[in-house]
C-alpha cells in the first residue's frame, strides 16, 4: 500500500488523515483521503479539480509538474508528501 | 451608538471596542491569516471572516451570535470552465473582496463579491452559495478587467433598504451594474463616469469604468457616492446619470480608493485622497481626509491629529467606515495605522500605527 502525506501546517485548518491506499494514480490517492476528511478537497485542489497553485506535490522524493490531471503513477511502495510550496509565503 | 468594530488585516482579524470615547484593541482571532473581508449581519448578531490562505485557498468563517467560536462553511465555487472559455481568467475564486446582508425581509441572504468577478448568492447564512449567473453571462463582462489585481473583482454590493430586490454593485475594472430584481437580470449603469486610462474613443464606454468603491445612503437610497479611478461621481438617481464631482481648490486630490457617506445626510460624504494615479502616497507626506457637507459643491481638508509629515499610509477601498451615528469614523491604512474620530472627521486619533496591513473595516 502506498503512504500519502499531508503537511502538518493543514492541522491547523482541518483533520488531517494518515492514508494508505491502493489507488494507481495521484487524483485516486487523494479522492482517497478526502473519503476520510471531505474538507480536506478544499484545501488541495481548486473546483476547477487542480492542484492548487501553492499547494506542492512529492512521489517518491520527486516533484510532480503535473497540477491539472494529477495522473502521476504511484506504486504500491510510494509515498506521497503533501506539502505547501513556499512559493505561497 | 456602536462601540465594537472589527478590523480585516493581512495578519488576522482584530475586535476594536471602544470604552468612555476611546478605541482599544481587544481580542484577535485567525492570527497570523489573512483576513480579507469581515460582515457582521445585523439581522441575526452572527459575524463572517473571509480568508484568504497562501497555500490552501479562501475560506470562509461564521461565528453566532453572543458565541466565541468560529465555524468553517463553505465557500463561493465557480463552475466548471468550459473548454470555449479558456480564454478567460481561470474560474478559479481568487478572493472574496466584498460581503453583504440581504435586506431586512430576506433572513440568511447573504452576498459575496469576488475576484474573479464572480457575484455569489447564498440563502442560508453561508451555508451553500449559488454563482449569480446572470451577471456571469453579460457579454459586457469579455471587457472586464483587472483593476488592483490580475482579475476583475466586485468590491461594493449595496441592497436598497427600501426594496432588497433593488441592488448595485460595483466591479473594477466592469463599470456599476443594477438589478431591480434581486439578481435576475442587470443594467450596466455607468453613464456619466469617464476613463482616462482608455484610448479616448473607449474613455466613456460604461464596462470599463474602474469604481474604485461605491457606498450607498442609508436615508437617501437613490444617492450613491463613487471614488472612481479617475475622480468623483455622485449619483441622485439611482446610477441613471454619475455625476462628476470635482474639487474646486486646485490642491486637492481627487485620487483615491475609500469613500463613506453619512448614514442619513446624502449631501455629506468623506474621501482620503491619494496623490495622484502615478504617485499613491498622501500629498507632501501629509495624510488628510476630505469631508463634503453640500453634495460636493465644495470640500473640506482634515487633518486635525493626522500625520503631517513623512506619511505614506495609503487608505484602501474598505478601509474608511463611518458609524450609524454619523459622526464616528474608524480609518486604516495599509501599512498598519488606525485612526478614529468622533467629530465627523474634525479630530482623529490614532490607535495604532503597528498593526498588519489593513484590507477593511466594520462596525459592529
Amino acid at each position: 500500500m502506498a503512504k500519502l502525506v499531508f503537511t502538518q501546517q493543514l492541522r491547523r485548518f482541518t483533520e488531517v488523515p494518515e492514508i494508505e491506499t491502493a489507488a494507481a494514480d495521484l487524483r485516486a490517492a487523494l479522492e482517497d483521503a478526502y473519503r476520510v476528511n471531505p474538507r480536506l478537497r478544499g484545501y488541495i485542489q481548486d473546483e476547477q479539480g487542480h492542484l492548487r497553485q501553492h499547494v506542492a506535490v512529492f512521489i517518491d522524493g520527486l516533484r510532480i509538474h503535473d497540477r491539472i490531471q494529477l495522473n502521476d503513477l504511484i506504486s504500491a511502495n510510494s509515498t506521497v508528501h503533501v506539502l505547501q510550496a513556499l512559493s505561497g509565503g | 451608538m456602536q462601540h465594537q468594530a472589527l478590523v480585516s488585516t493581512r495578519k488576522g482579524l482584530f475586535e476594536l471596542t471602544r470604552e468612555n470615547n476611546v478605541w482599544s484593541i481587544g481580542h484577535a482571532h485567525f492570527l497570523g491569516d489573512p483576513v480579507t473581508m469581515t460582515l457582521f449581519d445585523h439581522r441575526d448578531g452572527s459575524q463572517y471572516a473571509a480568508l484568504n490562505l497562501g497555500h490552501f485557498g479562501v475560506k470562509l468563517h461564521r461565528r453566532d451570535a453572543g458565541s466565541d467560536q468560529w465555524t468553517e462553511i463553505a465557500v463561493p465555487i465557480y463552475p466548471p470552465q468550459p473548454e470555449d472559455r479558456k480564454d478567460e481568467p481561470a474560474w478559479k475564486l481568487n478572493l472574496i473582496w466584498s460581503l453583504a446582508c440581504g435586506g431586512a425581509d430576506q433572513p440568511g441572504v447573504l452576498w459575496a463579491g469576488t475576484l474573479p468577478g464572480g457575484l455569489f448568492r447564498s440563502t442560508n447564512r453561508g451555508d451553500n452559495w449559488e454563482l449569480v449567473q446572470s451577471l456571469w453571462d453579460v457579454p459586457e463582462r469579455k471587457q472586464w478587467a483587472g483593476g488592483g489585481y490580475d482579475t476583475p473583482g466586485i468590491h461594493s454590493i449595496c441592497i436598497d433598504p427600501r426594496d432588497s430586490k433593488q441592488m448595485l454593485i460595483g466591479v473594477s475594472s466592469g463599470g456599476v451594474w443594477i438589478s431591480s430584481d434581486g439578481g435576475e437580470s442587470w443594467t450596466l449603469r455607468a453613464k456619466g463616469m469617464r476613463a482616462d486610462y482608455m484610448p479616448p474613443e473607449h474613455a466613456e464606454d460604461g464596462e470599463i469604468q474602474d469604481p474604485h468603491r461605491i457606498v450607498q445612503c442609508a436615508g437617501t437610497p437613490d444617492v450613491f457616492w463613487c471614488q472612481h479611478h479617475n475622480g468623483i461621481w455622485r449619483t441622485a438617481n439611482g446610477g441613471i446619470y454619475w455625476d462628476r464631482i470635482k474639487p474646486q481648490k486646485p490642491d486637492i486630490s481627487d485620487f483615491g480608493f475609500a469613500v463613506a457617506v453619512h448614514p442619513r445626510d446624502p449631501d455629506c460624504a468623506w474621501f482620503v485622497p491619494a496623490n495622484a494615479d502615478q504617485q499613491r502616497i498622501p500629498t507632501d507626506g501629509a495624510l488628510t481626509v476630505t469631508r463634503t457637507h453640500d453634495g460636493g459643491k465644495s470640500f473640506e481638508v482634515l487633518r486635525s491629529g493626522l500625520p503631517q509629515q513623512h506619511c505614506y499610509d495609503l487608505i484602501y477601498r474598505h478601509g474608511l467606515a463611518v458609524a450609524d451615528d454619523g459622526k464616528t469614523l474608524l480609518m486604516a491604512s495599509t501599512t498598519g495605522s488606525l485612526w478614529t474620530s468622533a467629530n465627523g472627521g474634525d479630530d482623529w486619533q490614532q490607535v495604532s500605527a503597528n498593526l498588519p496591513p489593513i484590507y477593511a473595516l466594520q462596525f459592529v
